[in-house]
């Protein structure tokens, strides 16, 4: 069954970022997640300089002190933690470093092992099966035996923090984008290509690559999540984010123990990592949406006849 | 054929739209027809004409949105669809009005075997269970002419040949013994023997069960050899009905006159023909002893078997002219195609394009090489990227060979070609899934013309495609010929195309070639039996059938439908 567009009257032609604009209004979800993401991103930006050393100060008085009291001054509105910080403080400082590795593993893992994966799903020479092999050593290997390894050898610091989680999420992306590719370059238009004289960078890059783009970025979306949990792990251990600095993992970890008493301490972080997380997901949805062309007719304005 | 009594499906003023962007796109417009049980009813008509969106209203298939139903009503034995809930619908759908599909393979799960998918028809609809629903499959399997069926019905889907799979799906259709079958492109995907045996069968169980047929198609042989009455669809539209051989002996509306007259089969062929009129003497490609092998995997203890797709071919193509290369499917053509296009190696064999063998190249020649040589695909939907707007389609050539046109020429240029194969330059900025088969098949005309190439492979290039469409683009690809000085090697299975279009023929059959010559004097003289049971296969109009005649002689001799070659290694 085909559907035969009519001929569209070329009025004139909008620029992309209106196009896009426009597509994020007709899907108010998304654009929900895209106001919150960019408040998250303002926050995790000016956040200290806005909250100041608020999110430091020791109150012995507000010590465990509950949500949504006003008595204090409006810092406190979400609670303060064991040793009487305010958690809504700690929440916008915490955001620069949580927002900053997170992205930074994400993006490296999702960049790096997509590559290889690219690489081992259309090449089919001994460099391919070496990638493959590679995966299935970091996949089997307890990453945070990894952790403890870099840690020694390379010592502790937020780099190492992201290559360890880099690494360690990358076969998600190797193996995903090398299952998309098998089929792909089987599909008749990179056939044609091969036929017309591409090279293999250029079927790879034009032809492959931005049908697999759309499954690795929904992913990425869904393992923010588990990156920013691991990473608190890892700094549990001693690599990366130390005392006092602190990041939402650290403090979903701090709150653990007075979950009975104080459930707020690790609510809240909590709830932030969830709503990025949830965030990220409806907004990698409505890009797989942009980005085909045979789906994006659910963003445009659908007018019916008249009857 | 009886007519009498109420019809058992009647559709009224049905009007369909798909809502886009833009404007809604009326896909069926105020369709109206009916059919009696024992009936026949051929909706013919080319793609996007909306003869299956018609068809799949009546089944409930349609998601809205973007489908949205305007108007019109079915009612189906007096009862209006429409009112049913959802559950009342489904129990009509499969037990009442079954539907076949044109891709067997798709519609059959890969990972149960054949009897249990006939089986869960019963169970689902809580018929039989069981040892009864498996004898009763084993009894349809039978029914429908799949031999053995005692052993075939715990085979899996792809263990079938192509016309097996659809007699299947044909067998879990008329389990239920529905009162209509809806089937929509049933053959399409067939090749010629195995089509007529199919349309024979389908013949035979509405004769045995009287259920009324309704059968969409856009092929005329196929519409005339079933028919009793005829519905002409075009744009949406309704454009003639009435009984089958009035429309086909006396068409009214101009485009039934164009349709029949497109179709490529018959005498006049042979009067307006496509052929080249000057061919030069000069030798383009020569292909010398070529042959493909593939080692079939079997037991661990047995011996390596091997299976010849192409066996000791050789030909040659001279400039100006069009060599078609016609055959079944595995019969080693597109084999062939992709050999010398350098998609797949060869086993051994040279092919000498202006001297300098295909096989031996690298680097610079091969590039040049990749120039000279282009194919157009058999599969329009499947040959172009998806995410591609048409204009970074056809520019591909001149982004891979830098020399050919400077980047700011492009735009101009992309837009002479499209004009070249007749589309619209502001079609440029549209994707492929927006166009039809036709068009699309233009647009991979135009990406071949682009890099200007001197021989063009057409892989069963008008295949899918519409009688009338197919006519456009044959007519599209001789002028080109004429004008640009172009050879063709036109693969194809359908006998009529190359009889107007191609300048010699060469016939294969399980890779060799078993026939070779000119077209006028193979056509007229066939001195091998396959050539002669090719002929014969094409349909017959149903009204020139006598009762008892014996169905599409010549079928079962040559090739009955065997399984895929390599299927029981195991």
């Amino acid at each position: 069954m085909t559907i035969l567009l009519p001929d569209t009257k070329s009025t004139e032609e909008p620029g992309t970022a209106r196009v896009l604009h426009a597509y994020l209004k007709r899907d108010r979800l998304a654009l929900a997640a895209a106001v919150f993401l960019a408040l998250f991103v303002l926050a995790a930006m000016l956040g200290p300089w806005l909250v100041g050393d608020a999110a430091s100060r020791l109150g012995l008085r507000q010590r465990n002190l509950a949500p949504f009291s006003l008595e204090q001054s409006w810092i406190y509105f979400l609670g303060a933690d064991t040793l009487g910080r305010p958690i809504l403080a700690r929440l916008i400082v915490g955001a620069q470093n949580t927002l900053g590795i997170a992205a930074a593993a994400v993006f490296s893992s999702m960049l790096i092992g997509g590559a290889l994966g690219l690489v081992a799903g259309y090449s089919e020479r001994w460099y391919s099966h070496l990638i493959l092999r590679l995966a299935d050593v970091i996949m089997s290997f307890p990453s945070l035996l990894l952790a403890l390894i870099v840690l020694y050898t390379l010592g502790p610091s937020i780099t190492n923090l992201v290559i360890v989680l880099a690494i360690t999420r990358m076969p998600i992306y190797l193996r995903t984008a090398r299952a998309e590719v098998l089929e792909l370059r089987e599909r008749m238009f990179v056939s044609a290509a091969r036929s017309m004289g591409a090279k293999p960078v250029r079927i790879i890059l034009r032809h492959i690559a931005p049908l697999v783009l759309p499954t690795l970025v929904t992913i990425s979306a869904i393992d923010f999540a588990t990156v920013i949990l691991s990473e608190s792990a890892l700094s549990f251990l001693g690599l990366g984010i130390q005392p006092p600095d602190f990041t939402w993992g650290a403090m979903v970890a701090n709150g653990r123990g007075y979950l009975s008493t104080a459930w707020w301490i690790a609510f809240w972080p909590g709830l932030a990592i969830m709503l990025t997380t949830l965030s990220l997901n409806i907004l990698s949805n409505w890009a797989r949406t942009v980005a085909d062309p045979q789906q994006r007719w659910r963003l445009q304005t659908l007018r019916k006849a008249a009857r | 054929m009886k007519n009498v009594g109420n019809p058992i499906l009647k559709v009224e003023g049905l009007t369909v739209d798909f809502l886009s962007n833009d404007e809604p796109v009326r896909a069926v417009d105020n369709v109206s027809f009916h059919v009696n049980r024992g009936e026949t009813l051929v909706i013919l008509g080319e793609s996007g004409s909306g003869k299956s969106v018609s068809t799949s209203t009546v089944m409930d298939l349609i998601d809205c949105p973007p489908g949205d139903i305007v108007a019109g009503s079915c009612l189906f034995d007096g009862t209006e669809l429409s009112r049913l809930d959802a559950d009342a619908r489904r129990n009509i759908n499969g037990r009442r009005i079954a539907m076949i599909f044109q891709d067997p393979l798709a519609y059959l799960n890969p990972v149960y075997t054949v009897g249990r998918q006939i089986e869960e028809v019963y169970e689902s609809h809580g018929e039989a269970g069981g040892r009864e629903a498996r004898a009763r499959a084993m009894e349809l399997l039978q029914r429908v002419g799949i031999p053995e069926p005692e052993t075939r019905i715990d085979y899996y889907p792809h263990q079938f040949s192509g016309g097996q799979r659809q007699r299947i799906m044909i067998a879990m259709a008329i389990a239920l013994k529905p009162d209509i079958l809806i089937a929509d492109e049933p053959t399409t995907a067939l090749d010629v023997s195995v089509q007529a045996q199919i349309l024979d069968l389908l013949r035979d169980l509405q004769r045995e069960t009287g259920m009324a047929l309704i059968l969409i198609t856009h092929d005329l042989e196929v519409a005339a050899s079933m028919a009793d009455r005829i519905i002409v669809m075009s744009a949406g539209k309704v454009v003639e009905t009435g009984p089958a051989r009035e429309v086909f002996s006396n068409p009214k509306h101009a485009y039934t006159c164009r349709l029949i007259s497109a179709s490529p089969d018959g005498d006049p062929a042979e009067a307006s023909n496509k052929r080249a009129t000057k061919i030069g003497s000069e030798t383009l490609l020569k292909v010398e002893h070529l042959t493909k092998e593939y080692a079939l995997s079997s037991g661990a203890f047995a011996p390596k078997r091997r299976f010849k797709a192409v066996d000791d071919v050789s030909f040659e193509v001279r400039r100006g002219e069009t060599l078609g290369i016609v055959g079944e499917s595995g019969s080693g053509k597109s084999s062939i195609a992709r050999m010398l296009l350098r998609l797949s190696d060869p086993s051994s064999g040279k092919a000498l394009f202006s001297g300098e063998d295909v096989f031996e190249m690298g680097g610079k020649t091969l590039m040049a090489f990749r120039r000279k040589v282009q194919m157009v695909f058999q599969d329009p939907f499947g040959s172009m990227n998806p995410r591609m707007t048409v204009r970074s389609i056809i520019s591909e050539p001149w982004a891979i060979h830098r020399d050919i046109l400077p980047r700011h020429q492009w735009k101009e240029r992309v837009a002479e070609l499209l004009e070249l194969v007749g589309l619209k330059p502001d079609h440029a900025d549209r994707y492929p899934h927006q166009f039809s088969g036709g068009q699309r098949q233009r647009i991979a005309i135009a990406r071949a013309l682009a890099s200007e190439p001197e021989l063009i492979v057409c892989d069963e290039a008008v295949s899918a495609l519409d009688v009338s469409i197919q006519a456009q683009v044959i007519d599209l690809l001789a002028d080109l010929r004429t004008r640009l000085g172009l050879s063709y090697i036109f693969i194809t299975h359908d006998l009529p195309i190359v009889r107007q279009f191609a300048d010699r023929i060469l016939v294969m059959k399980q890779g060799k070639v078993v026939e070779e010559g000119d077209t006028a004097t193979l056509f007229r003289a066939p001195r091998h039996e396959y050539t002669r049971g090719l002929l014969q296969a094409v349909p017959k109009p149903k009204w020139l059938m006598s009762e008892n005649e014996p169905p599409a002689e010549g079928a079962d001799v040559f090739w009955s439908d065997r399984p895929r070659s390599g299927s029981f290694s195991g």
